[in-house]
């Protein structure tokens, strides 16, 4: 086991998808299914394993797991941002978008995608057309991912073999394939891991996945209104993206509207107007990320 | 809906617990849910009544405190209530403020049968 990160521990609740008889793993892909049992649905306690530390706070199970998740992170030198939207808003198009973008740069930048929804792995498929690398996770009849989720894909993705920042002070359980950079080296890649939540506005906002920021992506054919009428997400999220504003003339959509509504919930929000199919925004977006990595920080908590 | 999550969560620590201190059934089980928690009570308390069956919370009494919601006022330099995320200041009007308290998802206590 990893001493710093505690990556290949399977003691203290950090089970791994193999021991969960809730989650089957398409032998093919990796991709993994929550919600396989008889109850169709993944939660903690419906399991038939039974834990043995009391925890007051009722999340506190998911945010243990979700700091081991920063930390693995961390140790691979991964900036994590975890999309939340509601279905439809343009998740997967502007992740789309954002790995051609990020393609283009001067600067190489290993991206991979764990792709969040209910079931299909057709958002998992279309990101790895573009050639990157992307574990779909489908949750069965659950609304969000949560912490032992993101942990358990990431083990399945190429990012997870590089080399930890730190020395191993024992038996290292997962297998490092530190894989070839090129001409790029391990010093200088950048890389990247986007979680695109599952489609909804209201649950996955409570659950830290060990992101380094949420960012809430809203496009302005479902109205400025949003913020006001689901504010847990918008509390919880570091950055605002406004999507599709290619058709700001075909809709009735006020964006300084909007932007005030979202800072009454979240005054610190940050806000970038962009167009994944148009490309407006995406360089701005990208620069974001790069600030992003640079000043990690755990997101706003929903329930700070 | 993910109280039904929640829900999970709470039967676990409630067994974690019966596991630590030997008891089978428990007959009040009280949650304190912050009222800028992003949880809805009454759902929550549907979906802990529809996994209870077969488990210590079975029958248990479910109570739930909602502490009110506080937010930090820039404004008026101080922390003051709110009813819910996106209201203005009571004291001085100004927008933007940031949640400070109600914003807890707990397990407050319980009280058990040691048969």
């Amino acid at each position: 086991m990893c001493m710093v990160c505690g990556c290949g521990d399977t003691s203290s609740g950090r089970g791994t998808a193999e021991q969960g008889a809730d989650v089957r793993v398409d032998p093919t892909t990796g991709d993994l299914h929550y919600g396989a049992g008889s109850a169709r649905v993944s939660a903690p306690g419906l399991s038939a394993q039974r834990a043995i530390r009391l925890e007051a706070d009722v999340l506190g199970a998911n945010n243990r797991i979700a700091a081991a998740n920063r930390m693995h992170f961390a140790a691979h030198r991964i900036t994590a941002l975890n999309l939340m939207s509601s279905p439809g808003a343009g998740k997967t198009a502007l992740l789309v978008a954002s790995i051609e973008a990020l393609r283009r740069r001067a600067r190489a930048t290993e991206i991979a995608v764990i792709e969040g929804d209910q079931q299909t792995s057709n958002d998992a498929e279309r990101i790895r057309a573009t050639g990157a690398p992307a574990i779909q996770v489908n949750t069965g009849k659950g609304c969000h991912l949560d912490a032992r989720m993101v942990g358990d894909a990431f083990a399945r993705l190429p990012l997870h073999g590089h080399p930890h920042d730190h020395e191993h002070a024992g038996d290292h359980a997962h297998e490092h394939r530190h894989h070839d950079l090129g001409a790029v080296g391990v010093e200088t890649a950048r890389r990247l891991l986007f979680i695109e939540n599952v489609g909804n506005l209201v649950c996955p906002a409570l659950w830290d996945l060990g992101e380094a920021a949420k960012v809430a992506i809203l496009s302005v054919t479902e109205g400025d209104d949003k913020p006001l009428k689901y504010p847990d997400m918008f509390a919880a999220a570091r950055l605002m993206l406004l999507n599709k504003v290619d058709l700001l003339p075909y809709v009735d959509f006020d964006l300084a509207r909007c932007i005030e509504y979202a800072r009454r919930i979240n005054p610190a929000i940050e806000v970038i107007p962009v167009s994944a199919t148009r490309g407006d925004g995406i360089d701005a977006w990208l620069d974001w990320i790069e600030q992003a990595a640079l000043q990690p920080r755990e997101s706003a908590a929903a329930r700070a | 809906m993910h109280e039904i999550s929640l829900a999970g969560g709470v039967l676990e620590l409630v067994e974690r617990c019966a596991i630590q201190e030997g008891f089978h059934r428990v007959t009040c089980v009280r949650l304190e849910v912050g009222k800028l928690s992003g949880v809805e009570t009454d759902s929550l308390r549907f979906a802990l009544q529809a996994i209870a069956p077969g488990t210590c919370l079975e029958g248990a009494r479910i109570e739930i405190d909602e502490p009110a919601g506080q937010a930090w006022c820039e404004t008026c330099g101080m922390a003051v209530a709110i009813h819910e995320r996106g209201d203005p200041c009571a004291r001085c009007g100004s927008w933007g403020l940031q949640a400070a308290g109600g914003t807890g998802l707990k397990v407050v206590d319980l009280l058990v049968d040691d048969d």
